[in-house]
């Protein structure tokens, strides 16, 4: 049920019989699973989640204080459901798709109160629509007819429901419309008696229809080194961040979310900190999109759903807007979403769950946790969409084990199925490396299918210098067991050297300032050009070595050190050019 | 007002009676025993025949005849600007002889949720005095930023140092307006001992701090479900001073890990289905619900800023409660029983203590342009020196080069001058990163690479008379 159209709704209407938190039982309420129905004499919103003879189970998205058995229940009969349609975009919401904006204006207060409902786009707002169909062309589901200028930066495209008609069906326009309209507005009328509009509504548990799924082949590039050097992930792919509090998933999030390169950015703020969506909601509109200077907001929106915000609006808040992203990925765009962080929503479930008293499994989690996982990542993806276009959902979830212990049921059911794994450590984080991504636990299974682009795109060599860097990491790794033992002047002098060259991979490259306006974005070409400069550092000193320059000499040598700048440099190309002469000259001199 | 006689159940802290109406839940309840004594509680669940009742004082003296009263609304908190300079019980009733109280509004405890949306974000630096804090791991108006401790480590001694120092820089700039913004302090005392409450009291009134403090005190034999009331009396009374009487209100609670407790047992009382270490599985949800009101509103003066304490059980901090709370606070600051048994005051180990909100708070017209280079480099040598002491123990001092024996001497110097600066010494920002420079200024120039070249040549002393020179004028 979309909050848009209340009116027509058929009710058969119940009694509250027993209140428990969130959770309402309703006598003799006619509702089928997962209707949407507002409790009780304020009108909560809610949505039947059991039912069991003349009991009907609800759970409630809003505080349940004060209410009591004998209020009514009324019934909606339809699912919860999201608008659709231009006002998407620089938009802020719950997670039931309330407008926080809207709703400040409505309660005229800075809490959250209960009982005020508002649609999830503005009914009244006129758009100015284009179209791009004439009378007596064939439409099948989906299909384009028009467009509208959403924001500066995004074209909404404005398609025949994917409802409306069945597959490989077509119809005829009847009748087109060009001009100022409100979203409710019919814009295009086809033959079959659908009279299409700029709003569309679609159930949020149920993955909107599409005509092929395909392998991803293009990286979601975010300008991260780590990430893009090392474990990248491509439009359409999934990925978790899990890690402990303090380890920067939250740092993560926002840096892929100003900075991928994707067309849209969902932001699902799931049972995190209110502070953290401000930060998101203040810097957002005033940030530049990088690819072309509009304001971020412009191609943003945000689900907010803080963690003292009703659990099972929690709950509900991922599928908000991973419905959302398939809307937008049905126009054909790349979306992206951020899920920070998907162990809120399963605590969520957790919760529902054992207020229904069911039969817990692992650590008191719902026995389906890890169906509804699977359920949410499958909805991601490179993807053929019933009207031809091509578009993907890329889907990044926080994860937050308790205690930072990977082996809780959260975290492993989630990496079963995401195929990039961003591990983040406390122990960096406790040194101040970050990003602290693990580099010996985080991988991405998507390297070999992005490869041929980043070969094209970047340089020829690009997996090859990936691989020299990880052999490095390796090598670093093993020797720091020995020197934890016996100290690091007691190795052979190559295998110092090793460790030379891995600190500046570890302290130049992997480590990145997010808050650095410079060194925050880091493009593949300075990330491949970094790389090269640490190798021909590696290669120069390792030559020095053999022609007998103690290792202490090439240690301390004055042109390396640059190398940790390189970072901060906007004009990186010649910065680098210079450093490397500099390197080799300086390393040949010693001998 | 409808009496029931009807208790069917008691169990634990709870009361299960008969009821022919609707109850409301969260609604308050008055039960009357018949030795004539009134207790309160508040229910918990409700059904159309029978609601539980979790009674706060606990159900001692309940017997099947006692009379049921409701109230017919959730539980309220009086609110007055007249609290400050009062004690109160851990259920809002003055308990200092004082007049009574008249309140100016009752507002629901169980605040609702601030919007998003109407957040200010933080970003004004808090000064406690504490080098730290306040050089490493900045508090802002507006964050919520615990300390995670253990049993007999001196956790109280700190929260009261910085309820003492705290300061907002910009009050001392003299604001004409004088309901401007004033400090205030709420302490929330949620099953502490007597001696550790008489503590808290003396240095409230030693200082003078009670005249801009309202205290609750729920001690550690008053009954354990009070606590579950005691935070969000603390929590609407510092909303109420935040947010309409435009005070930057600091809010500390002690100890969370009694409340935690509290929560359990209500839980195992109720024969949940219970989480992790049989914690209720709502925890996170509720600590949540306590945690995030702290903050600030916009086109409000006023900010809540909340320090918990809390003990972590075994000094682990993967126990549920400094787990779930770690991951709803903005930080946390550890308290270190090593450093402790080393003398440090106050013994912050700053290594895995964190302020999230930080990086927003501290650089040019904040505090300082070098801050946060300075802090970064901090973090990075004394993280080295740390590593190295282990070394240490195997190879000897003599095996490491003169680089990581110099870092060696920034890690003790770091403790012995930057962290242990004693329980009342109160350091301005500037002194802080005075002695901040001092000790980087023992490390070569190169080894300082996180640090802007700019800085470096401003602020590192190229030698030890220069050194001496600034501790002298200090």
């Amino acid at each position: 049920m979309s909050k848009a159209d209340t009116t027509d709704a058929v009710s058969d209407d119940g009694v509250i019989q027993s209140v428990s938190g969130p959770v309402v039982t309703a006598r003799d309420l006619d509702a089928r699973m997962n209707d949407v129905v507002y409790v009780g004499d304020e009108g909560l919103m809610g949505e039947v989640i059991e039912i069991e003879g003349d009991l009907t189970t609800v759970q409630v998205y809003e505080e349940t204080s004060g209410v009591g058995p004998g209020e009514p229940v009324e019934n909606t009969g339809e699912p919860l459901s999201v608008d659709l349609g231009p006002g998407v975009l620089d938009a802020i919401y719950d997670g039931v798709q309330r407008p926080l904006d809207v709703l400040e204006g409505k309660m005229g207060s800075p809490y959250l109160d209960r009982g005020v409902d508002a649609p999830g786009i503005d009914l009244e707002k006129e758009w100015e629509f284009e179209p791009s169909v004439e009378v007596g062309d064939e439409v099948g589901r989906g299909d384009v007819v028009g467009i509208v200028e959403e924001t500066v930066t995004i074209d909404h495209k404005v398609m025949v429901p994917p409802d409306a008609l069945d597959e490989g069906e077509t119809t005829e326009v009847t009748a087109v419309e060009s001009g100022s309209f409100d979203v409710t507005e019919t814009v295009v009328e086809l033959a079959n008696g659908t009279d299409v509009s700029m709003h569309q509504e679609w159930p949020v548990r149920e993955a909107r229809p599409s005509a092929n799924k395909k392998t991803p082949r293009t990286p979601l590039v975010s300008g991260q080194r780590i990430l893009d050097g090392l474990f990248p992930i491509a439009k359409g792919g999934t990925a978790a961040i899990p890690g402990p509090f303090g380890s920067g998933k939250t740092v993560t999030q926002h840096q892929l979310a100003k900075y991928a390169d994707a067309d849209i950015i969902i932001y699902v703020g799931c049972g995190e900190r209110g502070n953290e969506m401000t930060e998101v909601i203040e810097d957002f509109p005033e940030l530049e999109d990088l690819a072309n200077g509009n304001p971020l907001m412009a191609r943003t929106s945000l689900i907010a759903n803080t963690s003292n915000m009703p659990v099972a609006a929690r709950e509900s808040c991922i599928y908000t807007g991973i419905t959302i992203a398939e809307y937008y990925r049905d126009m054909g765009y790349d979306v992206a979403l951020m899920a920070d962080s998907t162990s809120r929503w399963a605590e969520a479930m957790r919760e529902i769950s054992s207020r229904l008293e069911e039969m817990p499994g692992e650590e008191g989690y719902p026995a389906y946790l890890a169906a509804r996982l699977a359920q949410f990542y499958e909805r991601a993806g490179y993807f053929e969409n019933v009207n031809g276009t091509e578009g993907s959902v890329s889907a990044i979830g926080a994860v937050s084990p308790p205690g930072g212990d990977f082996s809780e049921p959260v975290t492993q059911n989630t990496l079963r199925i995401v195929k990039t794994f961003w591990a983040l450590d406390a122990d960096l984080a406790e040194r101040r490396h970050f990003p602290s991504i693990n580099w010996n636990e985080s991988y991405s299974l998507y390297k070999d299918q992005l490869d041929p682009w980043f070969e094209d795109e970047v340089a020829d060599d690009w997996a090859e210098k990936r691989q020299w860097a990880v052999d490095v990491l390796d090598e670093e790794t093993e020797l720091q067991e020995i020197v934890q033992l016996v100290g690091k002047d007691a190795l052979p002098d190559d295998q110092q050297l090793t460790l030379e060259v891995a600190r500046y991979l570890r302290e130049a490259y992997l480590q990145q300032n997010a808050f650095h306006p410079v060194d925050t974005f880091c493009p593949p070409e300075k990330t491949y050009l970094m790389l090269t400069t640490i190798q021909t550092f590696s290669d120069e000193a390792f030559d020095a070595l053999d022609a007998g320059v103690p290792v202490e000499e090439i240690v301390d040598t004055e042109a390396a050190p640059r190398i940790n700048r390189i970072g901060v440099q906007e004009d990186y190309e010649e910065y680098i050019e210079e450093l490397k002469a500099d390197i080799t000259e300086e390393l040949r001199s010693l001998y | 007002m409808k009496e029931y006689q009807t208790i069917t159940e008691i169990s634990g802290p709870l009361v299960y009676a008969e009821v022919d109406e609707a109850i409301g839940y969260d609604e308050i309840v008055e039960i009357e025993t018949a030795q004539g004594e009134t207790l309160r509680g508040q229910v918990l669940e409700s059904s159309e025949d029978v609601v539980a009742i979790q009674v706060f004082e606990g159900t001692s003296g309940i017997d099947r005849d006692a009379s049921v009263r409701f109230l017919g609304e959730t539980m309220k908190m009086p609110v007055t600007e007249d609290l400050l300079g009062r004690v109160l019980d851990g259920s809002g009733r003055p308990i200092d002889d004082g007049p009574e109280i008249v309140p100016e509004d009752r507002q629901d405890i169980v605040g609702a949720a601030i919007n998003p949306y109407s957040r200010e974000y933080p970003e004004e630096f808090i000064e406690t005095g504490v080098s730290a804090i306040d050089g490493m791991n900045t508090l802002v108006r507006g964050q919520k930023l615990p300390i995670f401790s253990s049993s007999g480590q001196p956790h109280s001694e700190l929260a009261m140092q910085i309820a003492r120092q705290a300061s907002v820089p910009e009050e001392e700039e003299g604001d004409d307006d004088e309901d401007g913004s004033e400090f205030a302090v709420i302490f929330g005392a949620m099953g502490i001992t007597q001696e550790e409450a008489n503590e808290f009291m003396e240095d409230f009134e030693r200082t003078g701090a009670l005249e801009r403090s309202v205290v609750f005190m729920n001690l550690a034999d008053d009954p354990a479900v009070e606590r579950t009331v005691t935070p969000r009396m603390v929590l609407t009374t510092a909303e109420y001073l935040a947010f309409e009487k435009d005070y930057h209100v600091l809010v500390i609670l002690t100890d969370m890990t009694n409340y935690c407790e509290a929560l359990r047992e209500i839980g195992a009382a109720r024969e949940e289905v219970p989480g992790r270490r049989g914690y209720p599985g709502y925890m996170y949800t509720d600590l949540a619900q306590l945690y995030e009101r702290a903050g600030r509103i916009k086109g409000r003066e006023g900010s809540v800023t909340q320090i918990p304490i809390l003990t972590m059980p075994g000094d682990d901090d993967t126990h549920p409660i400094p787990d779930l709370t770690g991951y709803i606070t903005e930080g946390q600051i550890y308290v270190d029983p090593d450093l402790n048994s080393q003398g440090l005051q106050p013994p912050i180990n700053v290594l895995p203590s964190l302020s999230r909100l930080m990086d927003d708070g501290i650089g040019e017209g904040l505090t300082r342009e070098d801050h946060a280079d300075v802090k970064d480099q901090m973090f990075a040598a004394y993280a080295e020196g740390e590593d190295l002491r282990d070394l240490v123990n195997i190879v000897g001092r003599e095996a490491l080069s003169e680089l990581d024996n110099k870092y060696l001497d920034f890690a003790d110097a770091f403790e012995s001058e930057f962290i242990d600066q004693g329980f009342d010494q109160n350091r301005d920002i500037e002194e802080t990163l005075s002695i901040g420079w001092d000790l980087l200024s023992m490390l070569p120039k190169d080894a300082l690479n996180r640090i802007d070249e700019e800085f470096i040549e401003e602020y590192y002393r190229e030698d030890d008379a220069e050194r001496e020179v600034v501790e002298a004028a200090d």
